[in-house]
């Protein structure tokens, strides 16, 4: 039996007569990576919002580490991480003082903030950069770095919003790295991309289209159900059928 | 609480590392003051004026005298005709001519009474104005001399008085002015700047995603530039207490008190507007035009609010500043208690009150 960590039910968003998330049930089981992808404009970002509790659903259910997105964005905030597609450390604080202050707000002890601070300088190989400023390392060690600080306190899950844009594909590879370390010591990893290659690494994928929910499956469930053997043809067959583009 | 303190000096963090910033913040201060008290001067000296002294006698003398020591004049003795004179204005040579009428001096002891004329160069009322005060100020402190050698009054004419300020030093108006225009621009604009930065960024998302209260960003946010405040209060107090030699006449605990008021009422407007900008440069604009203008304007520290129209005196009632201004004006310059200044002090709590609450409350929690 595995966990369910995140559940949703017919959860919509709907601003004036546009619903942006129209009614979506999904599950996601802890210590998976699941991938959230669709068209821009589809609603991913919108829905990833409402289960971080930061913006308030028009109906439906939904369960979040336990917690209830309606009553209980204070508990669920504690449990998840985030990062956002804009690279969101601070520029002008070096990074441990990053670190510092991202753990000293999920309520790590300084003891523990040091020591983690320590292994994680380690693993990234920033021995020599910990009191540079963030502002001045190149975009991928950001990237990784921002990663890194979302799942700094530990958290059950992690939500990762278009982590890799702009970001060369070496990069990238190790960045996926570091997602697959954080989903084998049980971080349940909810990710959208654009990237088809990065929907590959995924357990498994939801598709988003025109706010609802059109396919959900391992990626070779996917394949096998559109009749194709690359996921850009899966997203392309469902893209195809999408109303509104860009909004 | 650790977390509170965790934040506050990532804030210091911020202000001390923009080098430019805090240069233009320590800075500001200080060349305003310099600014104000010596270049953008009211003070007029060394005005040419011609003295036609018809009179030629002790009293006469006296004031003429007076008038070479005060280093306001530049004295050129004439005795020109009313023609000549109106000539010398023409082509704007002399500023001011002052005429002695001939038995000054018996006029005055035998009547009491004597009159002096004065003419000025009125095409640049404010000049003329000044002119005016100076000479006046001569005569009265001749008068004066007069008055402690008999009982009897002697009158001269033309009597202005300048209280508070009797050899009309500019810089008594603007200290206070300078105060809250430096308050009010570090307080509004730097608190504004620096949430909407966070939006920008995207920072600001991930503190709200954080179990970090809003509330919590919101006052380690203020707290910074409180501090900074403080230091440009104290920056000001001192220059003008050393540098230009006006003394604090009243108590300086109220000032402090009073200007620590101020400044939350600052940092609660500059929270409003970051909820209003999208970007960094809309928050600077809006504090530069809407805060910074209706303080140079309707604080009366340049313009006179009686003189303007009455809808206008009635819009400078809702101005902060012009409250905070007045209670500078009257607990530094004039020296006053807090039993003059408690309407004043009252309405800027009021002000504060509901600023500070409607920011708190608009204060967006969750992102559109």
């Amino acid at each position: 039996m595995k966990e369910i960590v995140i559940q949703t039910e017919k959860l919509s968003k709907i601003f004036g007569d546009f619903h942006a998330v129209d009614g979506i049930s999904f599950e996601v089981y802890k210590g998976e990576i699941f991938g959230f992808l669709g068209a821009n404009g589809a609603g991913k970002t919108t829905a990833m919002r409402m289960l971080c509790g930061l913006s308030h659903p028009t109906s439906g259910k939904a369960m979040v580490a336990g917690f209830d997105v309606f009553k209980q964005t204070e508990k669920i905030k504690k449990n998840i991480g985030y990062m956002s597609q804009k690279f969101s450390l601070y520029d002008d604080l070096t990074i441990l003082e990053n670190l510092e202050l991202f753990g000293g707000i999920y309520g790590m002890s300084r003891k523990e903030i040091r020591e983690k601070s320590q292994s994680l300088i380690e693993k990234l190989g920033l021995e020599n950069e910990s009191k540079k400023l963030v502002g001045s390392l190149p975009l991928g060690w950001k990237q990784k770095l921002a990663f890194s600080v979302s799942i700094f306190h530990e958290p059950k899950i992690v939500f990762l919003d278009e982590p890799t844009g702009g970001v060369d594909p070496v990069t990238r590879r190790q960045f996926w790295d570091l997602i697959y370390d954080a989903a084998h010591r049980g971080i349940t990893v909810f990710v959208t991309t654009h990237y088809m290659d990065e929907a590959e690494y995924c357990n498994r994928i939801s598709m988003m289209v025109d706010g609802r929910i059109e396919a959900l499956g391992s990626p070779s469930e996917l394949k096998a159900q559109f009749h194709t053997d690359n996921m850009d043809e899966v997203f392309y067959q469902l893209a195809r059928a999408a109303k509104r583009s860009d909004s | 609480m650790k977390q509170f303190f965790v934040f506050v000096r990532k804030e210091f963090y911020h202000v001390f590392r923009d080098k430019r910033t805090l240069f233009i913040l320590f800075g500001m201060p200080v060349v305003q003051v310099l600014l104000f008290g010596f270049a953008l001067t009211n003070e007029v000296k060394d005005s040419p004026v011609i003295v036609v002294d018809n009179a030629k006698d002790e009293a006469s003398q006296a004031i003429i005298g007076k008038m070479y020591a005060s280093h306001y004049f530049d004295i050129e003795k004439a005795p020109l005709s009313h023609n000549e004179i109106l000539e010398n204005f023409r082509d704007g040579k002399i500023k001011a001519a002052i005429i002695f009428p001939a038995n000054f001096n018996a006029d005055l002891s035998h009547t009491n009474k004597a009159q002096i004329q004065v003419i000025t160069d009125a095409s640049d009322p404010n000049t003329a104005t000044t002119v005016l005060n100076y000479a006046t100020s001569v005569i009265k402190s001749y008068q004066e001399e007069l008055a402690q050698n008999t009982r009897i009054p002697y009158r001269i004419s033309t009597e202005v008085r300048n209280i508070f300020n009797p050899q009309l030093k500019s810089e008594h108006n603007f200290v206070p002015g300078v105060m809250a225009m430096v308050l009010m621009l570090i307080c509004v604009m730097m608190t504004a700047i620096s949430i909407v930065r966070e939006k920008e960024f995207g920072t600001m998302e991930i503190l709200l995603v954080s179990p970090f209260k809003p509330i919590l960003v919101v006052f380690a946010k203020l707290f910074p530039y409180l501090t900074l405040s403080m230091v440009n209060l104290v920056t000001i107090l001192l220059m003008s207490v050393f540098v230009l030699g006006l003394p604090i006449k009243g108590s300086i605990l109220l000032l402090v008190l009073l200007s620590m008021l101020f400044m939350v009422c600052c940092l609660s407007l500059g929270l409003l507007i970051s909820n209003i900008a999208k970007s960094q440069q809309v928050a600077m604009l809006i504090s530069l035009v809407g805060m910074l203008m209706p303080t140079m304007i309707f604080s009366g520290f340049m313009f006179p609010i009686e003189n303007m129209p009455t809808l206008l005196q009635v819009i400078s009632n809702i101005v902060p500043s012009k409250w905070y201004y007045t209670i500078v004006k009257f607990v530094m310059i004039k020296g006053l208690g807090f039993s003059s200044i408690w309407k004043e002090a009252l309405i800027l709590a009021g002000m504060t009150c509901v600023l500070f609450f409607v920011a708190l409350k608009k204060f967006k929690i969750r992102l559109e």
